[in-house]
């Protein structure tokens, strides 16, 4: 029996898991539209490759990855694009993004794909191939997994594979562990095989005690070697990726350090499947496992098409109309949806149907007592009230000196603070003005870099044109100098040999039209000459005879 | 007596020798406090607080010439860290010098007729174009200064605000609600 251990601090909310996995995964019908972002990863946005009115067919490509950290988009059935504009987007913000917007045929017809044998296929190939197919980490980061599987010669011992899904009313990775336990079992084989890792650990939260023993039932009939599923206390938050590699090896990952550097790589269940799904299937990831529950009546898990509108999933699962929004994700670190309307992306886990019943308005904050319940909790061993202090009083140099950046946003402080003060809010706001701050001091330094380097250049060239005026007039005075020095037979001399110059040229320029007869012509002449003889002489006689012959 | 004085004498002389050679070995080039107030400086290179780009100004700053609330690109909030530096009274901007949103020079390319004095006024070379050649703006470069405006013989040139989208969307401060006390 392996040794677990823990992580500082967690909560216990109530896990309200039961609702949604009492019915198997339903695969949903074609929904109307669907309305796919293209950015749905971490990094760059897509850019759009196809055009509106062109029919494409599912699992194609419709946005291809920008730069390195950015991932592909392709459409989740075939169809015909309707609009590639801005559309509200799941996204804190509520503001919209670049969507592409398609019609389904109803065929569903797949482009021709297949998959790869992994064994015989280079790693960089595979690599490449999950990138092609658009794979993300889908416990919610959505970071490219292409990348993620690139251990930058770091040795990896253990490759983690999170299914603890600590986040009350979430069930799609409990669910798909149930479902489809092989699967994920052998892309956890593929990752490890990229990795080069010696050993997989599979943390499964003990509340899924199903999932559990689907996941051990599969380690065993594929008979892999070093791969351990491991029932861990349910705590929230033990999915965080840090908190689950403490509880499974006992590493602690540093401030600023990569588990990678510390010989541990973490992937989530849904993610390992994915990866499966990519290489041994060339299937791109067109589809999630969502769970829809809350203010509904039948809670349930789907097999949903990224891009599906909102609306027509929370039909499936029957939405009751007393709903007033839509969460995204967990009640712990959950978005509010901006509408209806937007599509579900790669990063949707979950659908909370959230009624004034079901999670009633926060009471209005009071003031921080420093009771210091928040310190107790925080799984990162920060001290949110002092984080809190300096965030509200807009001094963002003391946050980062209190680590800042090592927060989560679990909100398990927010959910213990007596006070109701919306803590983790108060950091997302610290961060954000920091992440501002760095890019304004860029954009600064950018700006002074050019402005300096073109007030050099217009010295430079203020310099170069007075050393060429300078030059030249150097010249001129040298040649005034030289023309003084000789005397002025040089140049008669100069005159001279031109003229003989130009007089030989013009001898051999031209030949003379006599010199090349044929024998037709020289007789002609001859002939001519002779008469012109003729005339001269008869001339000759009748001149003598009126004047007197001139002298020579 | 006369010893003690040669000791004194001697030390004066050896520190002195000291001092001047590391006056001499440790000159300290320029004014450092101008490159910290420069540092501080948004780097526009606009000009709206009437020195020829935002070196002069640090430049002018650091010798007393001239307020630290001049420059309304900064924000306020330049003007506070220039007040936390050079450790004085916060000085609020003056009229009409409020900080504008950010913005970008667009040039509309059907009206622009090429004659590049667009870009020998622009600060930062964001202008692409030669002479009887369309010009363009490098928004990732333009810094916003308008420089760019008035010498435009067409007005073929726009400053286009950066609004907010999903990539620059940053998280408000938190509203609290204050609790109505009972009468």
């Amino acid at each position: 029996m392996r040794t677990l251990f823990a992580f500082h601090g967690g909560v216990h909310p109530p896990t309200h898991k039961d609702e949604s996995t009492r019915t198997p995964i339903a695969q949903t019908p074609l929904p109307s539209k669907l309305v796919i972002p293209l950015s749905q990863h971490v990094g760059n946005r897509a850019v759009p490759i196809v055009q509106v009115g062109e029919r494409v067919l599912k699992g194609q490509k419709i946005g291809r990855p920008e730069g390195k950290l950015s991932s592909a988009v392709h459409a989740s059935t075939s169809g015909t694009v309707s609009a590639i504009d801005m559309q509200l987007v799941a996204h804190h913000s509520g503001l919209p993004d670049l969507c592409v917007t398609l019609i389904p045929d109803g065929k569903d017809e797949w482009i021709a794909h297949g998959g790869v044998d992994t064994k015989q296929t280079s790693h960089s190939e595979l690599r490449h191939l999950l990138r092609k197919a658009g794979v993300v980490g889908l416990g919610g980061a959505v970071f490219p997994s292409d990348l993620k599987t690139d251990a930058h010669h770091h040795k990896i011992k253990t490759l983690v594979i999170n299914g603890a899904e600590c986040e009350p009313y979430i069930t799609c990775d409990d669910m798909l562990m149930r479902e489809r336990a092989t699967d994920i079992l052998r892309g956890a084989g593929i990752l490890r095989e990229l990795l080069h890792a010696e050993e997989v650990l599979i943390g499964i939260e003990d509340n899924k005690p199903e999932a559990i023993a689907a996941m051990q039932l599969a380690v065993g009939q594929d008979k892999h070697d070093k791969m351990e599923v491991l029932s861990v206390p349910t705590m929230y938050p033990s999915g965080g990726a840090k908190q689950l590699i403490r509880i499974l090896t006992g590493i602690e990952v540093a401030a600023g350090v990569r588990s990678t550097e510390m010989g541990v790589q973490c992937f989530n269940v849904a993610t390992a499947y994915t990866v499966w799904r990519a290489l041994a299937h060339g299937e791109p990831l067109l589809s999630r496992i969502v769970t829809v529950t809350g203010n509904v009546s039948d809670a349930q898990n789907f097999d949903v098409l990224i891009g599906t509108p909102l609306d027509e999933l929370v039909a499936l699962a029957g939405s009751k109309p007393d709903t007033d929004r839509h969460i995204m994700g967990g009640p712990m670190m959950g978005v509010d949806l901006p509408a209806g309307t937007v599509g579900i992306t790669k990063a949707t886990n979950c659908i909370i149907e959230s009624s004034p019943k079901l999670f009633p308005p926060q009471p209005p904050a009071l003031p921080c007592i420093r009771c210091t319940r928040c310190t107790d909790v925080c799984p990162a061993e920060l001290q949110p009230q002092d984080l809190y202090w300096f965030a509200k009083a807009n001094n963002f140099g003391k946050t980062q000196e209190f680590h800042l950046f090592d927060c989560i946003e679990c909100g398990a402080c927010a959910y213990v603070c007596p006070s109701n003060i919306p803590l983790v809010q108060y950091y997302r706001y610290a961060k954000s003005e920091i992440h501002e701050r760095e890019r304004d001091k860029k954009a600064a330094d950018l700006a002074r870099e050019r402005h300096e380097y073109r007030q050099l250049r217009i010295e430079r060239d203020k310099q170069e044109k007075a050393e060429k005026l300078a030059q030249k007039e150097r010249e001129a005075a040298a040649k005034a100098a030289q023309a003084a020095a000789t005397p002025d037979d040089t140049q008669q001399r100069l005159i001279e040999e031109a003229l003989a110059r130009a007089k030989a040229q013009a001898a051999v320029a031209h030949p003379q039209n006599t010199e090349t007869l044929t024998p037709g012509q020289s007789a002609e002449i001859a002939a001519i000459e002779a008469r012109r003889a003729k005339i001269r002489e008869m001339a000759a006689d009748a001149g003598a005879d009126d004047e007197p012959p001139k002298s020579h | 007596m006369i010893s003690a004085l040669w000791v004194m004498i001697g030390i004066s002389l050896l520190l002195g020798a000291v001092l001047g050679y590391s006056s001499i070995k440790f000159k300290v080039e320029g004014n450092p406090l101008v490159e910290k107030i420069d540092a501080v400086l948004p780097q526009t290179q606009c000009g709206q607080c009437g020195y020829p780009g935002c070196k002069p100004y640090a430049e002018a700053i650091a010798k007393g010439e001239i307020g630290i609330n001049k420059c309304p690109p900064g924000g306020e909030e330049g003007i506070q860290k220039l007040a936390d530096l050079l450790g004085v009274e916060f000085q609020p901007f003056g009229e009409g010098a409020a900080p504008k949103g950010k913005a970008v020079a667009f040039i509309d390319e059907q009206t622009c007729i090429g004659c590049t004095l667009c870009i020998q006024a622009c600060p930062v070379d964001a202008i692409a174009g030669a002479a009887k050649q369309m010009h363009t703006i490098i928004a990732s470069e333009c810094t916003g200064c308008e420089l760019c405006l008035p010498p435009c013989p067409v007005d073929c040139i726009t400053m286009e605000s950066i609004g907010e989208n999903i990539t620059n969307w940053k998280w408000r401060h938190p509203v609290i609600i204050p609790i109505k006390v009972a009468a």
